[in-house]
């Protein structure tokens, strides 16, 4: 899909730069690395508009796991022989993958976990649990994810604390004055998506930092569905924890990445102990290891890490501007679409959004159009989408969401539309 | 439209699920249960005037899918004024009807929950047709709590 060209790396920012989005992006091109889309559903052409919540994953990440296992695999930072040390090699080099992505400033920030809702807990229990004692407040957005509520509901809990929560407007959009009304004396913690997994809403992290930071408040981003569709330069967002998932972004399930600032980590107590995240026990005192593997106990999802590593790689080989040019107009085109849709009611109408469309449609309950759209070989979430507190905001119970990817096309849209003709015809 | 959907939203279905009967709060209940499925935010409250051994009145309000409406209007028409243990007989045919499928049921015995006969083609909607059945078994074993499908 790129012309091949080989000049020095400066120039080579510039052919991108110039290059018009249109011929930069050929969507079917980057549909051939997706075995899975061209298999049929149900008898129809699958349809896949449930991005959101995992990824499909390319080739390249398939075979760079598989690999991993043919010729590499053994456990990482403990043998002294040669595919222990290839094995050592491959994670920490995805580690170091990983650090270009966020732009950290070093590879020792960033701990390798299961998924953003484990990273979400390892900070609640370890910086939370140190730093939020009884009367102390710990702040949230109304749009979190159910994984950026309950770990601090729960530390609230243990430490009788309270949990404040940001509101926002019914368009879906974080209200910043009154998010700075609540950071008061006793706010610990501020904990805030990048990006709304029900509506789409990009919330603009790197000014809340800055109005946290003026408060003294550390923030903590879960980027869950942010890393996936924008820039996540924690240096310039300058948040002091980030977290992401590997599948949401065309990696493996069972990995994701936790951000945290140095200085955060060092002071930071271990989570869970075992193996890998000691220097030396005795039955009478264990010495810690240093970041980040103090924060990994056990032997790690090494096949994961590299799978993320290959994601990455993925990622960075399309041609980065002209693939979100891709992704806005398809939220361009498929709110266009939807809106022609009589009955239909888009929720979460956010200015800044990514490529997720949340709605209602008649009286119709979201769960029985899931299933004709399903028959169709449409593949869409319906439910409350783990943000039940923000549904309950909104005065509904569930939506329909359709979540796209850079692999989505505005057939698929169109496809979408024709489903919802059958849906009313059957229920209305 | 497929055959299976067709089978699953079967007229029926969707008249007790745009009209679902014994919808209403009953005052002086002396059973009730709640339903709660979490996937997808189906609530139903569910209540009952037992007479000594027997169902002398049933009813349900709250909100959830065509699935879930239409099985608890059917079950509510199809156990009211049955004894419990008629009514244990039911759920027991209602849910090899729902999980294993109409062959291993005499739809004779189901009457009208034969509409429901779909489901089991659909293990995802399984949750929706059962889910006001369970309330059903908590509030006859006088446990008035939340039920969930999950």
């Amino acid at each position: 899909m790129v012309a091949q060209v080989h000049p020095s790396p400066p120039e080579a920012e510039v052919v991108r730069l110039h290059r018009p989005v249109h011929e930069a992006y050929d969507v079917e091109r980057v549909r051939c690395d997706f075995p899975i889309l061209a298999r049929p559903v149900r008898g129809r052409p699958l349809v896949y508009l449930d991005s959101a919540a995992t990824t499909q994953k390319p080739r390249p990440v398939v075979e760079a796991m598989a690999r991993f296992f043919d010729q590499e695999n053994a456990n990482v930072h403990r043998g002294v022989h040669f595919l222990s040390e290839r094995a050592t090699e491959a994670y920490e080099g995805a580690r170091e993958r990983v650090r270009r992505f966020l732009n950290a400033r070093q590879a020792s920030e960033l701990v390798f976990v299961r998924g953003t809702t484990e990273a979400l807990n390892l900070v609640a229990f370890t910086f939370g649990r140190a730093r939020v004692g009884p009367g102390d407040e710990v702040l949230v957005s109304a749009m979190e994810h159910h994984s950026n509520i309950v770990p601090w509901q729960m530390l609230c809990e243990e430490r009788r604390a309270k949990l404040v929560v940001a509101p926002i407007d019914d368009r879906g959009v974080l209200l910043l004055d009154e998010l700075e009304r609540r950071l008061g004396p006793r706010t610990r913690v501020l904990a805030v998506t990048h990006v709304s997994n029900a509506l789409g809403t990009v919330n603009p992290v790197k000014r809340i930092v800055e109005i946290a930071h003026a408060h003294e408040v550390p923030v903590v981003v879960d980027g869950a569905q942010g890393a996936p569709h924008l820039p996540a330069d924690v240096q310039d967002l300058d948040c002091d924890f980030y977290a992401f998932s590997g599948h949401k972004i065309y990696g493996p399930t069972g990995i994701g990445v936790l951000y945290g600032k140095a200085e955060h980590l060092e002071a930071m107590p271990p989570w869970q102990g075992g193996g890998d995240m000691i220097l030396s026990v005795t039955f009478e005192k264990t010495t810690y290891n240093r970041i980040p593997y103090r924060f990994e106990a056990g032997t790690p999802n090494m096949a994961g890490a590299v799978g993320l590593a290959a994601s990455l790689d993925w990622l960075a080989a399309l041609p980065l501007e002209a693939a979100r040019a891709h992704e806005e107009a398809l939220l361009a085109y498929g709110t266009e679409v939807l809106s022609s849709v009589p009955g239909l009611r888009i929720v979460g109408t956010a200015p800044d959004k990514v490529a997720v469309l949340s709605f209602v449609f008649e009286d119709i309950h979201p769960h029985d159009i899931g299933t004709v759209l399903d028959r169709e070989g449409i593949a869409v979430r319906t439910g409350h989408h783990c943000a039940q507190p923000l549904m309950q905001r909104l005065g509904l119970q569930a939506t329909v969401r359709a979540s796209l990817g850079l692999y989505n096309t505005r057939g698929e849209l169109d496809a979408l539309k024709v489903g919802l003709e059958k849906v009313r015809r059957m229920f209305a | 439209m497929s055959s299976e959907l067709d089978d699953l939203y079967q007229d029926v279905i969707l008249d007790h699920g745009r009209k679902p009967r014994n919808f209403r709060k009953i005052e002086g209940a002396n059973r009730q249960a709640e339903g709660l499925n979490p996937l997808c935010g189906d609530h139903f409250k569910l209540y009952l005037k037992l007479d000594g051994d027997r169902i002398e009145d049933i009813a349900f309000d709250g909100s959830g899918c065509a699935i879930s409406k239409a099985s608890a209007s059917l079950m509510t028409s199809a156990i009211k004024g049955k004894t419990v243990a008629e009514a244990e007989a039911m759920f027991a045919r209602f849910h090899t009807l729902v999980t294993e499928g109409p062959d291993k049921v005499s739809m004779a015995d189901l009457g009208k929950l034969a509409a429901l006969s779909g489901v089991c083609e659909f293990p995802t909607r399984v949750k929706c047709a059962s889910l006001v059945w369970h309330a059903l078994k908590s509030a006859l074993a006088s446990q008035p709590t939340v039920v969930t499908t999950e």
